[in-house]
């Protein structure tokens, strides 16, 4: 009795809930020769989740890299050094708020989407329906989604840096004034291809936390409304938290 | 289902005992469901009629006893034996469990562009077929949120038939209809046996409707099989609990009260 009680407590609760994710993520895999074999369940899925993400993906990368402009600027003319902004912004953007950034939007644009889905689907029994006609739910409902979300989240990453560099552009040098030709070269001067491989890494890191929180989460919420409706926010909470604690990692091993 | 002997019966349960959160649901259930028959399985709510429909298709597993399928023991196949043994099976669940995000057309061709190579214009004449069956070809391209509750069981029965199933699992396929939906359920249940020589198992609690298609009937309480016969043999036996259920009392072996204390306790008692 003590030790069931023991089993409930916090610390073993997340452990057993890494457990059961990282069991997950096997079965995914295990399944995704499924998937593999039919190429338009994945595209339909990086449709859904990248596509229809791109405006609110665009439309925040451009603010987000109006701000760099902004406060790169303010930092840079204090030191009388803003002809640097440009390779500022585009280190800033390609190797932080790019790819974090966007895994956050993604969460709550893409996943709390793919969460509710599945956890209905759940719900509604259509996923045992599957099961009793001899189709794997993982394979054909799951695994698609799983990889649409991988692949979509570092091409849009891709896109929201794009994005940020005009942003900054936009702002540093048609409103603040800072030298065209300075601003480009400077970014070619100093940001090197490890940069970007960096912020590559991080984005497919994302795309495979937040993808993976996204369906765990709905494959395994409770089949009410209010389960899934908790479900739902968990994953927002989750791969948040989730993409700040990998970034970090992520940083300290590359730099 | 490639039998080594085909015998009389389709599903056979030996002993079955079964538990869900300490709670026992099966405690030695053993039935037999003889090929070609519609089998009702009856019995009050929460007695696990739906329980033993997911042991059937190896959803879940027993704790102890026999269940095989065909002469085959279901908790001993791998993951591929179980899902060719389900390929022979259709199953309609209480609230059809029809994929949202496609249309009454996609979701009847669904097992069969999963399962076979089919050219598409075969699997079209397929599924109009099945749909013509149940009386919807003309509904073909709405969605399932468009469908009132007995068309979306009944494109539901469509898709469980697609595969010409050895085997029909029924859970409860009379509840929340209304009475002509109900018929057209009933008739389309006889029909797939009568023509189509398909084992049915019917899980349900109406009686009524019950009594008028099964060809036989369990009753099922505690966790074991408390009567067994034809409907017209059931109407007719002494024990007061099938009486009961028969009859639809709301009192008699099976209280109308949950367990509780004395009411007058519990209204003195000051929300305790």
């Amino acid at each position: 009795m003590a030790a069931a009680r023991s089993l409930s407590s916090a610390p073993l609760r997340a452990i057993r809930k890494l457990g059961a994710v990282a069991l997950f993520l096997l079965t995914i895999l295990q399944s995704a020769p499924y998937a593999l074999r039919r190429p338009r369940l994945i595209s339909a899925q990086v449709q859904n989740a990248g596509v229809l993400s791109l405006v609110i993906i665009m439309t925040s990368g451009f603010f987000v890299g109006m701000v760099v402009g902004l406060q790169g600027y303010d930092a840079f003319s204090r030191l009388r050094q803003e002809d640097l902004l440009g390779a500022a912004a585009a280190l800033s953007l390609i190797k932080e708020l790019g790819p974090v950034v966007t895994a956050l939007l993604f969460a709550g644009r893409a996943g709390t989407a793919l969460t509710a889905e599945i956890g209905l689907m759940r719900a509604t029994d259509q996923l045992s329906a599957m099961e009793v006609m001899a189709i794997d739910p993982i394979g054909r409902i799951v695994a698609p989604r799983f990889l649409g979300g991988l692949i979509a989240v570092p091409f849009l990453t891709a896109i929201f840096n794009c994005v940020g560099i005009l942003g900054a552009y936009f702002v540093g040098v048609q409103m603040m004034g800072v030298d065209n030709g300075a601003f480009w070269s400077q970014m070619q001067e100093y940001v090197s291809s490890e940069d970007i491989r960096e912020g590559i890494i991080k984005s497919m890191v994302f795309g495979v936390a937040a993808s993976l929180v996204a369906v765990f989460e709905g494959y395994t919420a409770d089949r009410t409304a209010e389960g899934v409706g908790l479900a739902t926010t968990r994953t927002v909470v989750i791969t948040s938290v989730l993409v700040l604690v990998l970034d970090y990692m992520i940083t300290s091993f590359l730099l | 289902m490639p039998a080594t002997e085909p015998g009389p019966f389709l599903i056979e349960t030996d002993d079955l005992r079964f538990s869900v959160g300490g709670r026992r649901i099966f405690d030695g259930l053993s039935l037999r469901v003889a090929r070609g028959t519609v089998t009702a399985i009856m019995g009050p709510s929460g007695t696990g009629k739906t329980t033993l429909l997911r042991l059937i298709t190896g959803q879940i597993r027993p704790e102890s006893g026999s269940l095989k399928v065909d002469g085959r023991e279901v908790a001993k196949l791998d993951r591929a034996e179980l899902f060719e043994l389900r390929r022979h099976m259709g199953m309609l669940f209480q609230n059809s469990a029809l994929l949202t995000g496609d249309s009454v057309f996609d979701n009847v061709a669904f097992p069969l562009r999963e399962h076979t190579r089919l050219p598409e214009r075969l699997i079209r004449t397929i599924v109009l077929s099945k749909l013509q069956t149940v009386g919807l070809r003309g509904a073909a391209r709405l969605m399932p949120s468009e469908l009132s509750g007995g068309m979306a069981r009944r494109v539901a029965l469509a898709r469980a038939m697609v595969l010409d199933p050895e085997l029909l699992l029924y859970d409860e396929p009379f509840s929340g209809l209304d009475p002509i939906s109900m018929g057209m359920i009933m008739r389309l249940i006889r029909r797939n046996n009568d023509i189509l020589g398909v084992t049915s198992i019917l899980v349900s609690h109406d009686v009524e409707e019950v009594s008028q298609i099964a060809d036989y009937c369990f009753v099922m309480s505690g966790g074991k099989v408390i009567g067994e016969g034809t409907p017209a043999e059931l109407q007719a036996m002494d024990s007061p609990l099938i009486r009961q259920f028969m009859s639809g009392s709301a009192d008699g072996p099976v209280p109308f009260h949950y367990p509780a204390a004395p009411y007058r306790d519990d209204l003195l008692g000051g929300g305790r």
